[in-house]
């Protein structure tokens, strides 16, 4: 054995990427799923075209998937890779900015011919550039090598190639002194009926593994275990987590779950996994429009369940008129939407944050609602809980804003105990109470009941017509249109009483405090932190409730200086803090390129702040 | 067998709003025949859930004393489809207009359809737009002078029956307003089918179209000009009695009984539960002056609702789930324990 460099890391990224069919995801989800069974933190991030077969070979075409691991915590998917794998020419060509100087590529030297590298857009051959840069490169003939290793399997080469993705995957493991076992498990669960695919995949596998064990003088990475809470984890990627969130909440609130929804990319697999929940009593309804989605929704939740509807920004602006409706009838319902790049079809597969305004606005008269948004891919799982209890037990529609980042990353997560979440009490109206009306409201949080079609008793009509206070028949009374306007307000700033204050992560004593909201936490702190280990002194303030803003909003932006809000958008919430807390002085670092943040252009960005005088 | 009372009067189901649709407006008739219909069925009344979309026939739940949800535009299917498949003990009654049904709810409407959720709509087809004063409809006759087509429509209406047959309608009958008797036999039998059951009133605004249906209503005529259809008998018509439908290759004719070799043997018997649609549609499509217009229930063919399904399908989910808790959910697949 020849002597091998083992470098020592505190974090490491990770990059995967090729064609759109080169199985990039699932390689990517390989690697992370072992690096946390041996104990690592992990982020996640897919990258992928919103085509389904884009044009192969091209820069268009590529699909990637980066995971940041270390014995640290992780926050985000890391900015720069430590390591590249790049299946072709366009994947190098798409990806190389985004490597380390000094970090590893790995590329299928194969697929490096003059053709592959003309479909990328490529003038020269970028491995043959002297100028190309400082990076460790590892020519790997992994087509012919996967061509070699199955020749005798009788399976066609179309058929073998498409295993290549696992002889990157077995360098990849070789060189962070990763286990081969959790994969190979995978593929005898998942093709237990083709035992030739299994052996197939296993073998390519093990010789990209013995591949990398063979090349000399190639550097090995060990990322010790991070020290992490006490507990039982698993992988979760955000919208899974918002839809065990949702069935979390109809278990507490003792409720069946409605689902009404129409698929739209980055939301659909919350759709997708709430209808494989039928064994936990899920009605989901694909509907044929996204209208009809909501519109059904809201048909469930007058005849009691608790109803919820999902969707993307589009999706959000044909349930705008819906969601009117249920404002003005008071009934609970959650929207979920899955931010991603706009306005129109935009950018379906990248994400931003710029729904906010529609969220908080988009409707026709006044028309409040809770606006509520989740930090990570399993805070999610948080946040569906926390709409679903405000939706019930405030009976409103709220909105819980999440993104195509963290809808689709994954990170480890430690699984709570349903026992330790808290009830759900919606106002149910009991059978023949004499006293029902249909819109008198609790003296304390402005809440009406909720009387449920099919309640002996209390049969009454609602709708989309002004109403009366109090009886809820038809009013056009000029004053009580009035009453019922600052009502339906009251009612939504009431929630205020009924959430958690607002906290200051980091130095409370900073001059600076960074202010963002929803899906950006984790770039946030990870640059706070990145300031702090600089000798910096600087806070996070990271609003997850909107609206209405916790109560202690004004008194924690009083304790700084100076407040940069950053957000992916071109200044949503900067614009509702300066309404809604004129007296402050806010900068604003915003960017808009359907990508996350990086935490060096955010650390550039709080830095010019705090030296501005 | 044990006599059952009627649970209910026909005024059980009035509320106490007062009824703001113009004197003479088809729609009275139609809502005292629903009120006499629930009140002769065996249905509690907390059950009955009303829906509506936008339009003078909207405003129907307001009058009701049951549950109702006036809801926006078009999208009453939807809601209705919503209410029913979440809660299946509730009678679901949408209540629609040629303009909220067939315009801007047309999508909702096809699929409700098709998908054959089990609820009772009544379209109110009145050929205009009465709420907002008179505007051409989706089933406005070409050529038709109205606000926006001052100088006639260039476009074809849509005939109800066709799309429902089109959709894989599963129910179809059709009513005229002042009808109540016949109406509430109607109402009863789509309330008694599973599934979408589809009702066309032909309904007159006396305001914007008096008379669109007057040809077909106007007393000295209507026995000539109408046929009621009733499964298992005859197809037979006119005032006196003596005309009737027959097959002639593939195409139904008008025949009188006693003329022309016709004997009352030769008349077709109505067949309402005849999955082929072919005869059904050329029934509905018949129309004055060729035909009598047929009325009554033309279809109404057995087949499982979308809302018996979905619930069956969870049914036999959870009989075979390993995953019965949202704790267990949460433990599913990969885990690893940190210790």
């Amino acid at each position: 054995m020849s002597e091998k460099i083992v470098k020592e890391l505190d974090r490491v990224v990770i990059k995967f990427s090729g064609d759109s069919g080169d199985g990039m995801q699932l390689t990517g989800m390989q690697f992370s799923d072992t690096s946390a069974l041996i104990g690592n933190d992990i982020a996640t991030f897919p990258d992928y075209p919103a085509e389904i077969r884009a044009p192969q070979g091209t820069v268009g075409g590529v699909s990637g998937f980066q995971l940041h691991f270390g014995h640290m915590e992780v926050y985000t998917p890391g900015d720069y890779a430590d390591v590249l794998v790049a299946m072709n020419p366009a994947a190098l060509k798409a990806n190389m900015k985004w490597v380390k100087s000094g970090g590893t590529i790995i590329v299928d030297i194969d697929t490096f011919t003059p053709k592959n590298l003309k479909k990328a857009g490529c003038m020269d051959d970028p491995l043959k550039d002297k100028k190309f840069g400082d990076f460790h490169i590892i020519e790997a003939p992994i087509s012919s090598l996967t061509l070699e290793t199955l020749k005798d399997s009788g399976l066609d080469k179309k058929s073998i190639l498409r295993s290549k993705n696992m002889f990157a995957l077995g360098i990849v493991y070789y060189l962070f002194h990763r286990p081969l076992d959790y994969t190979e498990k995978f593929f005898e669960k998942k093709f237990a009926k083709v035992p030739e695919i299994v052996e197939a995949n296993k073998k390519v596998l093990r010789a990209g593994y013995n591949f990398a064990d063979t090349i000399e003088a190639l550097p090995s990475y060990r990322v010790e275990p991070a020290k992490i809470e006490k507990g039982t984890y698993r992988n979760i990627s955000g919208n899974i987590a918002t839809a065990w969130g949702l069935l979390a909440a109809a278990e507490k609130a003792n409720l069946q779950l409605f689902i009404g929804s129409y698929p739209i990319t980055p939301a659909t697999d919350i759709l997708q996994e709430l209808a494989a929940r039928k064994d936990l009593g899920v009605k989901s309804f694909q509907a044929e429009d996204e209208i009809a989605g909501i519109c059904t929704a809201i048909g469930a939740s007058f005849s009691g369940s608790m109803a919820v509807t999902t969707t993307s920004g589009p999706g959000l602006a044909l349930k705008s008129e819906a969601i009117g409706l249920a404002v003005i009838t008071e009934l609970p319902l959650v929207i979920v939407d899955v931010q991603r790049g706009g306005p129109s079809t935009g950018l379906p597969t990248k994400t931003e944050q710029s729904d906010l305004l529609q969220a908080l606005y988009g409707r026709n008269g006044e028309s409040p609602l809770p606006v509520i948004a989740a930090s990570s891919p399993s805070d999610c799982f948080n946040y569906a809980f926390e709409a679903s209890r405000i939706a019930l037990e405030h009976m409103t529609p709220v909105i819980l804003l999440t993104d195509g980042y963290i809808a689709n990353g994954s990170e480890p997560w430690r699984i709570p105990s349903m026992k330790d979440m808290p009830e759900i009490h919606p106002p149910i109206a009991k059978p023949n109470d004499e006293n029902y009306q249909p819109y008198k409201r609790d003296a304390e949080n402005l809440v009406r009941q909720w009387a449920i079609a099919g309640t002996e008793g209390l049969e009454h009509t609602i709708g989309g017509l002004e109403k009366m206070d109090v009886t809820g028949t038809v009013s056009y009374v000029p004053e009580n249109h009035e009453i019922m306007t600052n009502l339906r307000e009251g009612k939504v700033e009431k929630i205020a009483n009924d959430i958690p204050d607002l906290q200051i992560i980091g130095d409370e004593d900073a001059d600076v405090c960074m202010i963002g909201w929803g899906g950006t936490y984790g770039h946030l702190v990870s640059t706070m932190k990145s300031l702090q280990e600089e000798g910096k002194k600087v806070a996070l303030v990271h609003f997850n409730y909107i609206r209405p803003l916790p109560k202690n909003t004004e008194e924690v932006l009083a304790k700084f200086k100076k407040r940069i809000v950053c957000e992916l958008n071109l200044g949503q919430f900067v614009k509702y803090l300066r309404m809604s807390l004129p007296q402050f002085e806010y900068e604003q670092y915003n960017k808009v390129q359907g990508l996350p943040f990086t935490v060096s252009e955010l650390k550039e960005a709080v830095l010019k702040v705090m030296e501005e005088k | 067998m044990i006599e059952t009372k009627p649970l209910y009067k026909p005024q059980d189901f009035k509320s106490d709003q007062e009824i703001r649709w113009c004197a003479g407006c088809g729609d009275i008739a139609i809502i005292n025949a629903v009120q006499k219909a629930m009140a002769e069925m065996d249905i509690k009344k907390e059950n009955y859930a009303v829906i509506s979309g936008i339009g003078c026939s909207s405003r129907f739940p307001y009058y009701m004393s049951t549950y109702g949800f006036h809801s926006i535009h078009g999208r009453a299917g939807a809601i209705a489809s919503g209410a029913k498949t979440a809660n299946r003990k509730l009678s679901v009654w949408q209540i629609t207009g040629d303009g909220d049904a067939l315009a801007i709810g047309g999508n909702h409407f096809i699929h409700e359809v098709r998908r054959n959720v089990d609820l009772n709509v009544i379209l109110f087809n009145n050929q205009i737009y009465g709420l907002t004063k008179g505007q051409y409809s989706p089933t406005s006759k070409f050529g038709q002078v109205t606000k926006t087509s001052p100088y006639g429509t260039v476009e074809q209406p849509f005939h109800p029956g066709e799309l429902v047959i089109g959709a894989q309608g599963k129910f179809f009958a059709r009513g005229v307003d002042a009808n109540v008797k016949l109406n509430i036999e109607i109402f009863k039998e789509a309330e008694n089918h599973r599934g979408t059951s589809v009702v066309e009133v032909l309904q007159n605004c006396v305001i914007f179209n008096h008379g669109a249906y007057a040809y077909l209503t106007d007393r000295e005529h209507k026995e000539d000009r109408q046929i009621i259809l009733r499964h298992g008998e005859k197809m037979i018509f006119g005032k006196e009695k003596n005309k009737g439908l027959v097959l002639d290759g593939f195409k139904l004719k008008v025949v009188t009984i006693g003329q022309d070799g016709y004997t009352e043997d030769d008349i077709l018997v109505h067949d309402a539960h005849e999955k082929d649609p072919s005869l059904h549609l050329a029934l509905i499509n018949m129309r004055y002056p060729d035909f009598p217009v047929a009325l009554g229930v033309i279809r109404a063919v057995s087949e499982h609702t979308y809302d018996e399904r979905v619930e069956a399908q969870i049914e036999e989910v959870k009989a075979n789930a390993k995953i019965k808790s949202v704790d267990e959910l949460l433990h599913s697949g990969n885990t690893w324990e940190v210790k």
